[in-house]
């Protein structure tokens, strides 16, 4: 058995659920900071409730996301010798400025805020909270500049001991990819948040428990989602056009697009290819010269097909595909739903069985996001830095599968019942009363 | 400036790793203690958790710095460390994982029972992490069996290589040990400064009890890493360096004193015994300059500054971003220590 593949499982196991947490931090935050900053302008107690209560699952969903993040940073030593050894210089420099510059203001903050409720003025307090949403926000900028040299390596040159140095910071910092990541990934969390909160607090109007309440927080949650979701669709479409112009074999197999076109259409209906075919299996319902527009502005620009690559250099068509076309169906309906919400959030308390449907819409954002990073990731394939390293050279020489294989099930019994745990005391924090909502622990 | 950027880094890299082992230590001490110091009572265990739950996030980034760091300024040092040491590593991991699972879920659990479990999980976590990083350090003070192309050679046993048992040389147990008592005098030292009443009292007599265990153990650690490891070629070679090790020993020794004299020394006793841990990293550290990953097969499969830092554009960035934030970092912990760090009675629930 070779040991990268089941590398690549592992560190596909432990960033997906490292980014079941991740989301929620980076959204929920500045929900909170705005709930108390209303706090200590008007001095109204409820908007101070509102902070605790949502504090109390942020404060959870913080702690796994620190559990599970600490493995990101081991896996790359212990999995990824190869891959570590050749870009340190640039990729471990920008984690460990975000740990120096970020990590460390947003633990120390959490923890202030977490005990601080008595301990520090209110404006300290208010300043604390601030403090870890700025701070969240930072960690994901420098996290996914670091991503985005994988994606679209820029500012290297090739170091003796056939390793990449760095050659222009600058550059590194003002990766275009990573920011254009950044921004969907960010705005993508921000509605995850908005509807994590809507979702909550239309169940507990359905319930009519607490109606006020949870009405203010639905009504903040409605704007969250509603903003949002149309800021993540601008960025995603942005980050796909940027997509199109550095790896133009990720968008093809995007779109399931095996000739190179000049006006590509955006086939509504496709069924990728099967085995080795090398045309989609059916192609239906074109909109002529869309695909070409999406990706660059113009409606008659060429597009590349996966014919323009060699096998061995196109990602797996199917799982991006899919992920990809699901993703963006799914951002059309936070759309939709979210301007629902924000057409009736005067009348929330009254509706009734449609709350329940914004409850069921809780675990949709979290799919969408995982599947996102299943196209970037996926889509980068056979890279692991694009054009620069193959995946299947980046792993550890001496590590044993079975050394890999014993790892990989001890981490995925720990993360399921750490996940299954996760989810049972955020779901009692959620069902709690908000009156009685003790501040941090 | 270029000519030291790698020296700095060396030594910077001891730092970080060293204000992590004072910060995370006395966390993995209170972890030890929980269930032996709680046993009889779940309040008393409630006010010791309490004690650490502020901190032990902020401290826990320690050590992601110190990773990070040894990542950015060292690749291949980083590379062979983490592939080389692959089981112990995740094993660490994984205790670090419980650690601080322990920690923030247990509150949130309603039963008793569940609280006790947690903390026995925590105390059997907290031990292993506390040896395993001591055995890693003693490893490294000693050599790694790394061949002259960087390939750690694990001991053969039953015709499988293993690299993990390969690290259980005694004087590395030896380490573990140090560090697993090192670190439950100072869990139990910041916990009497921090607590009030009974449990202040237990705690500092732990201490008490533990202190000679320590400096039997300290002392034998020091000499055989000395003599038998030779890092005192080093020291004979440059005697301002001693310094450091001078430094640790009055500070442990401070420490102790300050610990028998009277119980309201206790926070004095540990401030001094953090430093003493800061300076006894640094004290290993430097005595295996320039090497950051010594071999004891090959010379020439040793990493070192030379062979292992990154380019000196990567190193000036990262000291221009450490010279801003870590002492910005050291600042606003210790405000927020400070605020946080109110004594805790032992009624606190």
């Amino acid at each position: 058995m070779d040991p990268v593949i089941l590398s690549r499982l592992q560190f596909a196991l432990a960033t997906f659920f490292h980014f079941i947490y991740v989301p929620l931090t980076l959204g929920l935050a500045p929900f909170i900071a705005i709930m108390e900053t209303r706090y200590v302008r008007t001095g109204d107690e409820m908007y101070k409730r509102q902070a605790q209560f949502w504090g109390r699952i942020f404060l959870i969903n913080f702690a796994l996301g620190v559990a599970t993040g600490l493995t990101l940073e081991f896996q790359f030593g212990t999995n990824w010798a190869h891959y570590s050894q050749y870009v340190g210089d640039i990729f471990g420099s920008l984690l460990a400025i975000e740990a120096t510059a970020a990590f460390f203001l947003e633990s120390t903050f959490v923890a202030v805020w977490a005990f601080g409720w008595d301990r520090v003025p209110k404006k300290i307090h208010l300043l604390a909270i601030w403090l870890v949403a700025a701070a969240s926000l930072l960690s994901a900028l420098w996290i996914l500049l670091a991503n985005g040299f994988m994606q679209h390596p820029v500012g290297y040159a090739h170091g003796e001991g056939g390793r990449l140095v760095l050659d222009n910071f600058k550059e590194v910092v003002t990766n275009t990819y990573g920011w254009h990541m950044y921004f969907h990934t960010v705005f993508s969390s921000l509605l995850l948040a908005g509807f994590l909160v809507m979702g909550v607090s239309a169940w507990r109007l359905f319930r009519a428990d607490n109606p006020g309440f949870f009405h203010a927080s639905f009504k903040l949650g409605a704007t969250f989602a509603f903003i949002f979701s149309l800021a993540t669709i601008v960025a995603g479409h942005q980050l796909g056009q940027v997509t199109a112009k550095h790896q133009p074999a990720k968008l093809a197999a995007m779109e399931s697009q095996w000739e190179t076109k000049d006006g590509a259409p955006l086939n509504l209906l496709v069924i990728p290819a099967f085995g080795d075919d090398e045309e989609n299996f059916y192609e239906g319902l074109p909109i002529p010269g869309l695909a070409s527009f999406l990706a660059t502005g113009d409606s008659q620009a060429t597009v590349k097909g996966l014919k323009a690559f060699p096998a061995q250099d196109r990602p797996p068509v199917w799982p991006v595909f899919l992920s990809f076309r699901v993703m963006g169906a799914l951002g059309f309906i936070f759309v939709g739903a979210s301007f629902l919400a924000m057409l009736l959030r005067g009348l929330a308390p009254d509706l009734r069985w449609l709350l329940l449907g914004f409850v069921a819409l809780i675990p949709l954002p979290y799919l969408a996001i995982q599947l996102g990073w299943l196209v970037t990731e996926l889509g980068r394939q056979p890279w692991v830095v694009y054009n620069l390293m193959r995946t299947s050279l980046a792993g550890s020489a001496g590590v044993d599968w079975f050394q890999v294989a014993g790892s990989l099930a001890v981490m995925a019994v720990i993360y399921t019942v750490l996940t299954l745990a996760g989810l049972f005391f955020m779901g009692k924090c959620a069902l709690s009363d908000p009156k009685t909502a003790p501040a941090g622990h | 400036m270029e000519a030291y950027l790698g020296d700095i880094w060396f030594f910077l890299w001891g730092l970080l790793w060293g204000i992590y082992f004072a910060l995370g230590g006395y966390d993995f001490g209170l972890g030890l203690l929980l269930p032996v110091l709680g046993l009889g009572s779940e309040k008393e265990r409630n006010t010791m958790h309490l004690a650490a739950a502020p901190f032990w996030d902020g401290n826990q980034v320690w050590l992601i710095t110190a990773g990070g760091v040894t990542f950015a300024a060292f690749p291949l040092a980083y590379a062979v460390m983490f592939s080389s040491l692959y089981t112990a590593l995740l094993l660490l991991l994984l205790m670090l994982i419980i650690r601080s699972v322990a920690a923030e879920l247990r509150p949130q659990s309603l039963w008793s029972v569940w609280r006790k479990s947690w903390d026995c999980l925590g105390a059997g976590a907290a031990f292993l992490a506390a040896l395993l990083l001591g055995v890693a350090f003693s490893n490294i003070f000693r050599g790694l069996p790394l061949d002259a192309d960087h390939v750690f050679q694990g001991c053969a046993i039953l015709g499988l290589t293993s690299n993990t048992l390969s690290l259980l040389h005694p004087y590395c147990l030896l380490g573990g040990l140090l560090f697993v008592v090192m670190f439950a005098v100072h869990g139990a030292l910041y916990l009497s400064w921090r607590v009030g009443g009974d449990l202040s009292a237990k705690s500092l007599l732990t201490a008490r009890v533990l202190w000679p265990v320590f400096l039997i153990l300290f002392l034998l650690y020091v000499v055989l890493t000395f003599a038998w490891a030779g890092l005192w070629v080093n020291y004979a070679a440059s005697p301002l360096l001693l310094i450091l090790p001078l430094a640790c020993a009055l500070a442990f020794l401070a420490g102790g004193c300050q610990l028998y004299r009277a119980a309201d020394k206790a926070k004095a006793a540990f401030i001094c015994h953090g430093l003493g841990i800061i300076t006894l990293t640094l004290t290993g550290v430097m005595g295996i300059y320039p090497n950051l990953l010594p071999s004891r097969l090959s010379p020439a499969g040793a990493l070192t500054i030379a062979n292992a830092s990154s380019s000196p554009k990567t190193l000036a960035i990262m000291l221009g971003v450490a010279v801003v934030f870590v002492p910005l970092v050291i600042l606003y912990q210790w405000w927020a220590h400070r605020r946080l760090s109110q004594r805790l009675s032992a009624e606190y629930e």
